[in-house]
């Protein structure tokens, strides 16, 4: 019940006074009032919960965040790479199956 | 899905993690307020793979099964009179009452109907002038602004035959009042994104001061929990408690302010009662005299029942983390997913319907884990990749 | 502040009018959960239909169809009934479900059909034209799957007393020598395949349902699964178990399985064929794609050396284009379905509970 699912706005109209809009969610599409947010316009994306658009999907921050998320692995690699002779295995293992140990903190092998 | 997709990236995901590893040098306890979290935590065993000693409390972050049992008779009560058209979120059909369900009571004739948005059920009511439709408005604060606009709307259209049983529930107070217990245990919050997308998170300022707890506004989506509990953990790792925001694409500090306005107008504070807790003060919102025609409390004198809940419930202290289901009298005997009592086994991502579905403490063997066992875990695979060449 | 550890007590007053801890009444009736497939299904046949048939029923693992045998011959037999609405919805109606589901049932247990039977409850009131249209698809699909229909019957009730119409249909079916597919014949390292992309039909009936309206471009995938069980055990003639996801879903289908040959079963979770629409409209729904019906699905597990052989076979043929193996079986958590997700942790995937929706085929 929580659910808020993000969807693109594709159309908008009113109705009993109440802006209401087409909204698509990956192939499916329903209806949502989006009273509570004005702006929106065709092709900008909400999030709605019970047939209601509560807030609009920020596109720039979305990315951003995972352009961040990206970088942050990377930036690990990078720290380990440049901590010296002798680190030749990543703390960081990309096998999610292989029950790795959690990496110590400030060193790598005992 | 696009902005869903994304954040379900498993090589994302498997950095946060291994970041989350890095970083963590002690044990810490943190919850996740929202039930839609805790269904992601658990349904990606991401509890399971976080550094040993961090715990996750799954918070009392579901409206439905928090919704006290005093609630639901009263849903029972107005849903059995032969003029009445009951109207429910399909979640709230399944929540026992004292005797019995609203599914239950379906199957011996009431009309009892599923509806996905508050707007649907006023529709039935526009369509059944003839009968009374009453709409269970079950939530947290991001529901209120849907229930709100359903009143306010009624007000506008001249609808008489429509009103709403208010069970809403406000995450703040619950906040307050594990903080405030004694055996307490949570050190930071993950709190709700979708109840932040409404609200903003300004109330959760002088929580965090007051109590010295990391407060991350966070999302939904796998991504987003391990994020978040990374930015938690980095402010509990550095003695920080303030509130910082994750779930940036979807909430602003002020949160939504045409829907809280309309929230204010329709309702406004006042006593709830938790499953499985008991009275919470200021903790839920009932509708302004002004709109009281649209009370379905007041429309059908429902105000006789009193429902205790259960004595043998320790809803609150599994909550607080200070007991788990094992600790109960009641689990597995008188407590279990079919009979709930409390809000945690009502939830199927409860803390003790999990436990039940693990077979813990039940006669049942042990769930294996992946990183208990990783025999287990690659026997499966070879096949897999041989078969499918 | 309260004291979350006791429940507050005060002038309320226990509705029961008890003070210890007394049990919530049973429940002594039939809800609409005891039709959807999952465990309440499971608990209504073990709790209440079972022991009452206990002197005339043999006992023994419930597979879709029963085996008997008769002068050296092996004969499927199994029923169904079809209770679903809207009787007609995207991709099928309800007479296309009525004998696609008893072709399939049989085709579960490696029958090749022999004939079907369709028998009707029909609400007062509803249209020739809609029976007629009914019947068509019946007969239709009753050609397309080989089948004739030799027998049925007719009747008709009052107003509210059957939703529209209500459909049951019975066939009987030829087992092979050598093919004997039984839900307790799983062993540990046996692969789990899958004929093709779970959701759909559950997906469409929810499109069209009151209440819950949306639009998508999903249709049921009904279809009959003889030929593509005739292919594979062409390929595979010992292949252990064969099973058609319906009410419940995959997650209920796998679980019945690893329960009946007390084995564990572990599923590769982005291994599973889930169509963007199914998984757009489960998020909306807050339902899980694993609980889903469907209808022209099935399972097979085979032997580990033989699941190249058997995905080929289903593979060259339309309604298994999209065979995949999504998993194996195992030794450990013996009763339990496993998934592995994308963290890399395994989680239980449960039966159904109760109903996930109202009648749905």
């Amino acid at each position: 019940m929580c659910l808020g699912i993000p969807g693109k706005v594709m159309e908008v109209r009113e109705e009993a006074g109440l802006p209401m809009g087409r909204v698509d969610f990956g192939g499916v599409r329903k209806e949502a009032c989006l009273a509570y947010v004005p702006d929106v316009k065709p092709g900008d994306y909400v999030i709605v919960h019970v047939g209601f658009a509560i807030s609009q999907v920020d596109e720039e921050e979305a990315l951003r965040t995972l352009e961040l998320l990206d970088q942050m692995g990377d930036l690990v690699q990078q720290e380990l790479a440049t901590m010296g002779p002798g680190m030749s295995a990543p703390a960081v293992l990309d096998d999610p199956v292989a029950g790795s140990a959690p990496p110590q903190r400030g060193g790598l092998a005992s | 899905m696009k902005y869903l997709d994304e954040y379900r990236d498993p090589v994302l995901a498997r950095k946060l993690m291994a970041e989350i590893h890095r970083v963590t040098t002690r044990p810490w306890t943190l919850m996740e307020v929202c039930g839609g979290q805790t269904h992601t935590i658990v349904k990606q065993g991401i509890d399971e793979l976080l550094p040993e000693g961090v715990r996750m409390i799954h918070g009392p972050g579901c409206p439905v099964c928090v919704t006290p049992l005093e609630q639901v008779d009263k849903a029972l009560a107005i849903a059995a009179r032969p003029d009445v058209i009951f109207t429910s979120y399909g979640d709230m059909l399944r929540v026992p009452g004292s005797a019995t369900d609203l599914l239950a009571l379906k199957a011996r004739g009431a009309d009892v109907r599923i509806v996905y948005s508050p707007l649907d059920a006023l529709k039935v009511a526009l369509a059944n002038p003839d009968k009374q439709v009453v709409f269970f408005a079950v939530g947290f604060e991001t529901t209120a602004p849907a229930n709100a606009m359903a009143v306010w709307q009624a007000q506008q259209l001249g609808v008489d035959n429509f009103s709403i049983l208010v069970s809403h529930v406000l995450v703040p107070p619950a906040m307050m009042a594990l903080l405030g217990s004694p055996s307490n245990q949570v050190q930071a919050f993950l709190a709700a994104g979708h109840v932040c997308a409404v609200m903003g998170w300004t109330e959760y300022e002088p929580i965090a001061e007051r109590y010295h707890v990391p407060i991350v506004v966070t999302g939904f989506e796998p991504l987003d929990l391990l994020e978040g509990i990374l930015m938690a953990i980095n402010q509990l790792e550095a003695g920080r408690a303030e509130v910082e925001n994750q779930y940036v694409r979807a909430v602003r500090r002020e949160g939504n302010r045409l829907a809280q306005e309309t929230v204010f107008r329709v309702f406004e504070i006042g006593e709830r009662k938790w499953r499985g807790i008991g009275e919470i003060p200021s903790s839920g919102y009932r509708l302004k005299p002004a709109f009281a025609r649209y009370d379905a409390e007041a429309k059908f004198d429902v105000g006789d029942i009193h429902t205790q809940e259960h004595p043998a419930c320790i809803a609150g202290a599994i909550l607080t983390g200070e007991r788990t289901p094992l600790d109960c009298t009641a689990y597995g005997t008188l407590c279990h997913p079919q009979k709930p009592l409390g809000a945690p086994m009502v939830s199927s991502e409860g803390t003790c319907a999990a436990f039940y579905a693990a077979g813990r403490g039940i006669g049942v063997p042990a769930r294996p884990l992946a990183m208990a066992a990783p025999a287990a875990t690659n026997a499966p695979t070879t096949p897999i990749e041989g078969a499918a060449r | 502040m309260t004291d979350l550890e006791r429940p507050v007590a005060g002038t309320t007053i226990d509705a029961d009018g008890v003070a210890c801890p007394a049990p919530i009444p049973e429940v002594e009736r039939v809800i609409l959960g005891h039709g959807s497939g999952g465990q309440l299904s499971a608990a209504l046949m073990r709790d209440v239909i079972a022991p009452a048939l206990a002197a005339v029923a043999p006992g023994g693992p419930l597979n879709d169809a029963a085996v008997v045998e008769i002068g050296g011959l092996r004969l499927a037999f199994t029923t169904d009934s079809f209770v679903v609405s809207p009787i007609a919805f995207p991709g099928g109606d309800i007479g296309e479900l009525a004998v696609n589901g008893t072709v399939n049932d049989l085709a579960m247990m490696g029958a090749v059909p022999i004939a079907i039977s369709l028998a009707y409850v029909i609400e007062e009131g509803l249209p020739f034209e809609e029976l007629r249209a009914v019947t068509a698809s019946a007969a239709h699909a009753a050609a397309r799957a080989g089948a004739p229909i030799v027998t049925g019957d007719t009747k008709v009730v009052g107003r509210g007393a059957a939703d529209r119409l209500f459909v049951n249909t019975a066939g009987i079916g030829l087992v092979p020598d050598g093919v004997a597919p039984a839900a307790d014949r799983a062993r540990p390292g046996d692969v789990v395949i899958l004929s093709g992309p779970i959701g759909l039909h559950g997906v469409a009936i929810m499109s069209v349902r009151e209440g819950l309206e949306f639009e998508v471009e999903i249709e049921s995938d009904t279809q009959p699964l003889g030929g593509l069980v005739a292919a594979l055990v062409g390929a595979v003639p010992d292949v252990r178990v064969l099973r058609d996801p319906t009410r419940g879903g995959l997650a209920s289908a796998l679980n019945e399985i690893a329960q009946a040959s007390a084995v564990g079963i572990a599923i590769d979770e982005p291994a599973v064929p889930i169509p963007g629409p199914v998984q757009a409209a489960c998020e909306m729904l807050g339902l899980d794609p694993f609980h889903v019906a469907n209808e022209g699905k099935c399972v097979a597990i085979v032997p580990p050396e033989q699941a190249e052989a058997a995905l080929g076979a289903m593979r060259a043929l339309p309604e298994g284009a999209e065979a995949v193996a999504i998993g194996a079986v195992v030794g450990e958590h013996q009763g339990m379905v496993t998934v592995r997700t994308i963290v890399g942790s395994e989680r239980i995937v449960d039966m159904l509970v109760g109903e996930q929706l109202p009648r749905i085929c």
